[in-house]
């Protein structure tokens, strides 16, 4: 005999909460166990699993704080130096290039934003060789600048921020400004670039984001482990001798994701809104 | 930078030919983004290229052989004697074990969030919840995950036992733990499925929200066409849903495979120092890694392994644009039924 149609209903919406349920704790668990885990001493961490917290917080950040060459809070800020540089560059000169391909027309437009496409799809990582020898000769190696001003040509950036543009960035105001004696600069500067805010907040989020996490490149070019970014600090906890406290291991992960957290949570809806645009991956 | 008041004037009198007298802005606004493109981007590349073929080194003693010309001796040498095709076997491995659940669990996923009947509650905080992992730092995630399965006495270990799977008895002793706790970092094929679920449980959140925007782009009216027509949800969905999707699914298809072809932090990080799983989860990136950066710094077979991962990867952009271009011919059609109808 046939269910009814709401009882069946029912079930599968039963079935859809309890899936999802567990894929909420799924995401979650992972993290849980390790700032539990910062709690812990390396033995109760040996002993097994607990979803409890310990009180050996304080115990850790004071091992973890004598350890030579690891210093999160200076990892942060030479993180934070770095990926503020490049997401700004990325921003100001992402747009200028689609500004420049927007409003004007010229011989060479059409190529020029075709070129753009079609190098978006080519990953920084199959040019290291040439990159970092090039550095090298440059004397640049070990310093952040080719981790910075490389972001001034990011594609995928002048590919949004046009699109937004043709949307969102009619001609007539350029005109306009035109007719009141504003300057093609002052018109970008003071009129476009603050029309394109939202575009602009969306693109920041995943830029710094995106930057923040990058390990290859650095790896590449920082040699001095003052330099060292956070993914790069990281790194070094998979030592032998990070190996022997767990507790400190657990610890330093758990500060080196809080930041992500916090920007995280406060900034979802703008996230999750920006990944539904589509596109945004790295 | 004032303009002369005349120029100002001109502009806006020719209105309709917009944009020529400015023309040359045009070239100075896209200056800066072509000429870091060209000194930061396009000359690496070339100079990658054109060291895949020469003899060029800098050995741990810091002394420099080359460069010399070498020919294809160095794509002979990363194909023959080196790990390049092996590097390939394994990141393609990796990717796949990965996308297939990553974008069967999505769509699953979107058809359910999209159901109208169902209504499903609480999307938003699920979405939240399941991207997350996607904008930690991946090698956060990676020495987490190896913390987690560490030997003898990780978390996981600790877990299976607990649960039976392994003796708590013999666990408790850590001397002979070696024959009950699994060396999971140790293993292969164990390291590879942690490694690809990762990379799902980083993505299908990602996946998910961006197959959930495809569905709701769909216009209603074709649903209700299709259910005047009597066809069942199932129906549906197979017959509507998915080949207006395929455009998207496409796209994240070849993204994920272009991201997934760099795979570089989360299997280096897996990987413990000697383990013998080295050689199935080294992906070409960490390939490029060994021979550039590890002892001597073998700059020609580096670039050689790197202009082989730019030929793979233009391959499949170019299978890219070939699907985008059909992709705008649908939209095309598409345009012109909506039209016809109208």
């Amino acid at each position: 005999m046939m269910k009814s149609y709401s009882a069946r209903l029912g079930l599968k919406k039963t079935w859809v909460y309890v899936v999802c349920i567990f894929l909420s704790v799924l995401s979650i668990l992972p993290f849980l166990v390790m700032f539990v885990n910062a709690t812990r001493d390396n033995y109760a961490i040996q002993q097994g699993m607990s979803l409890i917290p310990g009180d050996m917080l304080q115990k850790n950040l004071e091992t973890l704080s004598q350890r030579q060459n690891f210093d999160v809070l200076g990892g942060m800020w030479n993180s934070l130096q770095i990926s503020s540089l490049s997401t700004v560059l990325a921003l100001y000169f992402g747009t200028l290039t689609a500004y420049g391909l927007f409003v004007y027309s010229f011989r060479g437009r059409q190529l020029a934003f075709s070129f753009i496409m079609a190098v978006m799809m080519i990953p920084t990582q199959v040019s290291i060789v040439g990159f970092y020898t090039f550095m090298f000769q440059l004397r640049l190696t070990n310093t952040y600048i080719p981790l910075i001003i490389p972001a001034i040509a990011s594609p995928t950036v002048v590919f949004f921020m046009r699109q937004y543009m043709m949307g969102g960035l009619p001609l007539e105001i350029v005109d306009a400004a035109r007719i009141d004696g504003c300057s093609e600069f002052r018109t970008f500067n003071t009129i476009a670039l603050p029309m394109m805010k939202p575009a602009l907040a969306t693109q920041a989020i995943f830029l710094f984001i995106a930057s923040w996490n990058r390990l290859f490149e650095p790896t590449m070019i920082i040699s001095s482990q003052s330099k060292y970014t956070m993914p790069m600090l990281v790194s070094l906890l998979k030592s032998d001798r990070f190996r022997t406290d767990y507790g400190t291991v657990y610890l330093a992960l758990s500060l080196t994701v809080l930041p992500l957290f916090v920007v995280y949570f406060a900034l979802s809806k703008y996230i999750i809104q920006g990944v539904a645009l589509g596109g945004v991956k790295e | 930078m004032a303009q002369p008041a005349g120029r100002e004037g001109a502009g806006s009198l020719r209105k309709r030919r917009r944009g020529v007298s400015y023309s040359r802005y045009g070239y100075l606004f896209i200056l800066p983004f072509f000429l870091v493109y060209a000194v930061f981007q396009a000359y690496p590349l070339i100079n990658t290229i054109s060291t895949a073929f020469q003899k060029y080194m800098i050995t741990g003693a810091n002394k420099v052989i080359g460069p010399t010309f070498a020919g294809l001796d160095n794509f002979r040498n990363v194909l023959t004697k080196g790990f390049a095709l092996r590097a390939f076997g394994n990141t393609w491995i990796m990717w796949i074990i990965n996308f297939i659940p990553q974008m069967l669990l999505a769509l699953v996923l979107a058809k359910w969030f999209t159901d109208r009947r169902m209504r499903i509650r609480g999307q938003g905080a699920f979405k939240v919840l399941v991207y997350m992992p996607n904008i930690i730092t991946a090698a956060s995630i990676s020495v987490l995950f190896y913390s987690l399965f560490a030997y003898p006495q990780g978390p996981v270990n600790s877990l299976l036992a607990a649960l039976g799977i392994i003796d708590p008895a013999l666990y408790a002793n850590p001397g002979s733990a070696a024959t009950v706790a699994f060396p999971f970092l140790e293993r292969g094929w164990p390291v590879r499925l942690i490694i690809a679920f990762i990379n799902f449980w980083m993505w299908y959140g990602n996946t998910m929200i961006v197959l959930i925007a495809g569905i709701l782009g769909i216009s209603p009216s074709l649903y209700e066409a299709a259910e005047v027509d009597g066809a069942s949800q199932r129906q549906i969905f197979f017959g509507v849903t998915l080949p207006l999707l395929k455009p998207i699914m496409l796209y994240t298809l070849v993204t994920s495979l272009i991201g997934g072809m760099q795979m570089y932090d989360i299997p280096q990080l897996m990987l413990q120092q000697g383990s013998p799983a080295k050689e199935m989860i080294q992906t070409n990136t960490m390939y490029i890694m060994e021979l550039i950066y590890a002892g001597t710094r073998d700059y020609g077979r580096g670039a050689a392994v790197s202009v082989l991962l730019f030929i793979a990867t233009l391959l499949v952009s170019l299978l890219f644009f070939y699907f985008l271009r059909d992709k705008d011919a649908i939209r095309e059609r598409r345009a012109l039924k909506g039209r016809a109808r109208a």
